[in-house]
């Protein structure tokens, strides 16, 4: 029984191990199924799109296809090391697995591989530390930065006064809900505000004592790191605890519009940040109607195009596909492979004039790459949900973190790990 | 004709009573171990280290020690993910605190960490039975989760909660960390299995094994003939823990290489290891790995035939490959509730006829 169903196994993999790669692989381990499939299929989608695009309509990066081939990880770590190995074989060059918990267990095998792994606004955030941790990147923002952001945004609304008040933080007790703890405590000595940390378990579905416990003790703001099915039950949560939906501030990852759909009308106002433009305004969206809607070429249904989180998908593939063809540039060759494009991302130098030309305009902070530096500029605005016109409106401009106290906890926490690991700080 | 106990003759007690008196299946299993240890980690690869064949082995040692306390013990246990957890962090405090003893070494003191912590939780089995049983050990589930996500000690205060493996050696190679290769990591599974699996097997034939089936089938019968329950108990709550932890130990520092304890060790761990023992068979050695095998290759193979081989969408192969393994399961318990093992042994049985069966 054991010895055929191993048979079985083999003549499997033998069997998918045929196919021919495409020069430029960039595998896409999403998640479409499972707890986090709301916001993994956006993104997912966007991701795809933006290679397809460039596939049809210039032919690639630099006249190399790109081909992604997905791998579906349910936002689990163990099918997720699976999709790594079975998809690093195939000339791999980067991989954004959009799972921190992935990213953890990726960081050291990937630094081992010399394979880039880009993690925006997720991931390890003390991957900003260039000298530290070689092969990752996360720019344009981390979560820090975004817990910074945050933080200066109710600043502004208090007149720059936040003494005394509460801010909770309502977060998935995971490693990417605790990440923003440590900045959130530093700033609460900073500004003498009070921090409470409300942790939801994994998936997220049951948080009514939570939010219970936000009603008894009424904070005055309410940050949220969510995730998944989660982001829908506490904004619905938070709108039967008839709590001010504009005192209630998710990060990127708790403001899709499948977050804020369930809750119906009474979600307006809510507020969440990103570090990217949203809708389907930009003159990108012409060429992908054109090339890839109309052609029948989308990915998956075809029906979250220039919603949030595609927008981020979409946002990843570009960042990718520039520092994929910075590395061309380099080189002078079209084949790049994984440790180019590592090179590639060092010195990848976004700037507002390009975000023109790949009809983005105003859609991202442009980026300045550097052996030191790969965490970006690391400011983010806030949006804010308006349920009849089904829109997410800018609510503030650009806001920048606050690097005076997040340089510091970077070092510190980058240091560790490399102590940890064994690393040498270095930067020629 | 090859498999059967006429003609094979013992002249000593030792050879009477070793643990497989029929040669074919003696043969046989020294077939699985040349194989195992010699031709397997010539050609192990790391896809087939990282998504077969360490976690198969992994959750084999996980299997074996549940179908210890569920299979041989008949105590029910659900409190698993929570047991692994705990050798998952012995095993972490132990490497990173001391750094200069052998893995090998933390890996067997984080089993008796476990055995401990079993034991304490398994102290409520002396009063309470079957269902019961299974919920106080579900507690321990989830407290040992909440503990471990609570208390920064555990996590050596790092700002996400996760624990990393930091890189260790055995004889000057690496078994856990990225620079692991895959011969490495299989073959350092690959020997603690053997280990457990032969402890494991030793036991259920021996007075321990024993007095744990005698509580099994009636505990007061058992009582009477003078079986003592409370050692006998917490000494399958002992054992079993002890093998779970060590299955736990190297699900995170050799596999995983990074874990976070909700995750990597929620309830679903706890049932999936519960179904492993289900399906290949309570009260089996066999029956534990044939289990991990069922349920840690089917996914795998279904995921390569369904998206690699038929080019599905990701998201409907994942859906199916659910659905076809819940069916597979319930097939399996209606057609054969006794499981893989049992399976196994009605194979023993015709081929103890064949070819002339009566």
């Amino acid at each position: 029984m054991k010895k055929t169903l191993t048979a079985w196994v083999a003549a499997a993999i033998t069997l998918t191990s045929a196919p021919a790669f495409a020069d430029l692989v960039v595998p896409n381990l999403s998640y479409r199924t499972g707890a986090y499939a709301a916001n993994g299929i956006p993104y997912a989608d966007g991701f795809n799109d933006y290679f397809t695009l460039l596939n049809e309509r210039d032919g690639g990066i630099g006249g190399e296809k790109v081909q992604s081939p997905e791998c579906e990880t349910a936002y689990n770590t163990e099918k997720g090391v699976e999709c790594y190995e079975s998809t690093k074989g195939t000339g791999a060059l980067v991989y954004n697995p959009l799972s921190t918990g992935i990213t953890y267990q990726l960081i050291p095998k990937m630094s081992a591989d010399g394979i880039t792994l880009y993690t925006p606004g997720y991931g390890r955030t003390s991957a900003a530390n260039g000298k530290v941790f070689k092969w990752v990147f996360n720019f344009p923002a981390n979560y820090w930065d975004g817990a910074s952001v945050a933080i200066k945004y109710i600043l502004d609304q208090e007149g720059g006064d936040i003494k005394g008040k509460t801010v909770a933080l309502v977060y998935h007790n995971s490693a990417y809900g605790k990440e923003p703890i440590r900045t959130l405590e530093e700033l609460a000595k900073k500004h003498g505000f009070t921090l409470k940390a409300i942790p939801v378990d994994h998936p997220g579905q049951e948080q009514k004592s939570q939010w219970l416990q936000i009603r008894r003790e009424k904070p005055d703001y309410v940050l949220m790191w969510g995730w998944g099915v989660m982001n829908q039950v506490a904004i619905q949560e938070a709108v039967n605890i008839r709590y001010p939906m504009d005192h209630f501030i998710g990060v990127w990852w708790s403001g899709s519009e499948n977050d804020v759909a369930p809750a119906g009308d009474k979600a307006s106002g809510y507020k969440s940040l990103s570090f990217h433009g949203t809708g389907g305004a930009y003159p990108v969206y012409d060429d992908l109607k054109k090339y890839v809607v109309d052609t029948g070429k989308a990915s998956g249904a075809g029906d979250q195009i220039g919603t949030m989180l595609y927008s981020r998908g979409m946002y990843a593939a570009m960042i990718i596909s520039e520092a994929i063809r910075k590395a061309q540039e380099m080189t002078g060759k079209s084949d790049v492979n994984a440790a180019e494009v590592r090179d590639g991302f060092e010195n990848l130098d976004l700037t507002e004039a390009r975000l023109e030309e790949l009809g983005l305009p105003n859609f991202a902070q442009p980026i300045k790459a550097s052996c030191e530096n790969h965490g970006g500029p690391g400011s983010a605005k806030v949006f804010q949900w308006d349920a009849a016109a089904k829109k997410w409106n800018e609510a503030s401009d650009w806001i920048s973190s606050d690097r005076e106290v997040l340089d510091p906890l970077i070092a510190e926490d980058s240091a560790a790990y490399a102590k940890e690991a064994g690393i040498e700080e270095s930067c020629k | 004709m090859f498999y059967r106990e006429a003609g094979d003759f013992k002249s000593s007690y030792q050879e009477d009573s070793q643990t497989f008196p029929i040669k074919f299946d003696r043969l046989r299993y020294y077939g699985v171990l040349i194989v195992a240890f010699g031709i397997v980690p010539l050609f192990i690869n790391d896809y087939w280290a990282s998504a077969v064949a360490v976690p198969f082995l992994i959750y084999a040692i996980a299997a074996i020690g549940l179908n210890i306390l569920v299979g041989y013990a008949g105590l029910v246990s659900l409190g698993t993910g929570g047991f692994m957890a705990v050798g998952a962090y012995s095993v972490y405090k132990l490497m990173t605190a001391f750094p200069d003893i052998s893995i090998f070494v933390h890996v067997i003191l984080a089993g008796v960490v476990t055995a401990a912590v079993g034991v304490l939780f398994g102290l409520p089995s002396l009063r309470i039975k079957g269902f019961y049983l299974a919920v106080a050990t579900l507690a321990a589930q989830f407290f040992l989760v909440w503990l471990f996500n609570k208390v920064p000690w555990f996590y050596n205060y790092s700002a996400s909660g996760q624990i990393t493996a930091p890189e260790r050696t055995v004889f000057s190679v690496f078994v856990t960390g990225a620079q692991t290769s895959a011969t490495a990591k299989y073959m350092f599974c690959l020997v603690i299995l053997t280990l457990v699996a032969l402890v494991a097997r030793n036991l259920t034939r021996g007075t321990v094994g024993r007095k744990w089936m005698a509580i099994r089938d009636m505990d007061i019968a058992a009582e009477i003939i003078g079986v003592n329950p409370l050692t006998t108990k917490l000494s399958a709550f002992a054992v079993s823990s002890f093998f779970i932890g060590i299955a736990g130990a190297l699900f995170f520092s050799v596999y995983l290489g990074a874990a976070e304890v909700g995750e990597a060790f929620g309830i679903q761990k706890s049932f999936l290891i519960l179904f492993m023992v289900i399906i290949g068979g309570l009260g089996s050695i066999f029956g534990s790995f044939a289990g991990a095998a069922f349920l840690v290759l089917l996914p795998v193979f279904l995921k390569n035939v369904l998206v690699g081989a038929l080019g599905w969408p990701t998201d409907l192969a994942a859906h199916i490959e659910l659905m076809i393994v819940g069916g597979l399961i319930v097939v399996f318990l209606i057609a054969e509730p006794h499981g893989l093992a049992q399976l196994w042994r009605v194979a023993k049985e015709k081929l103890r006829l064949w070819p002339f069966p009566y």
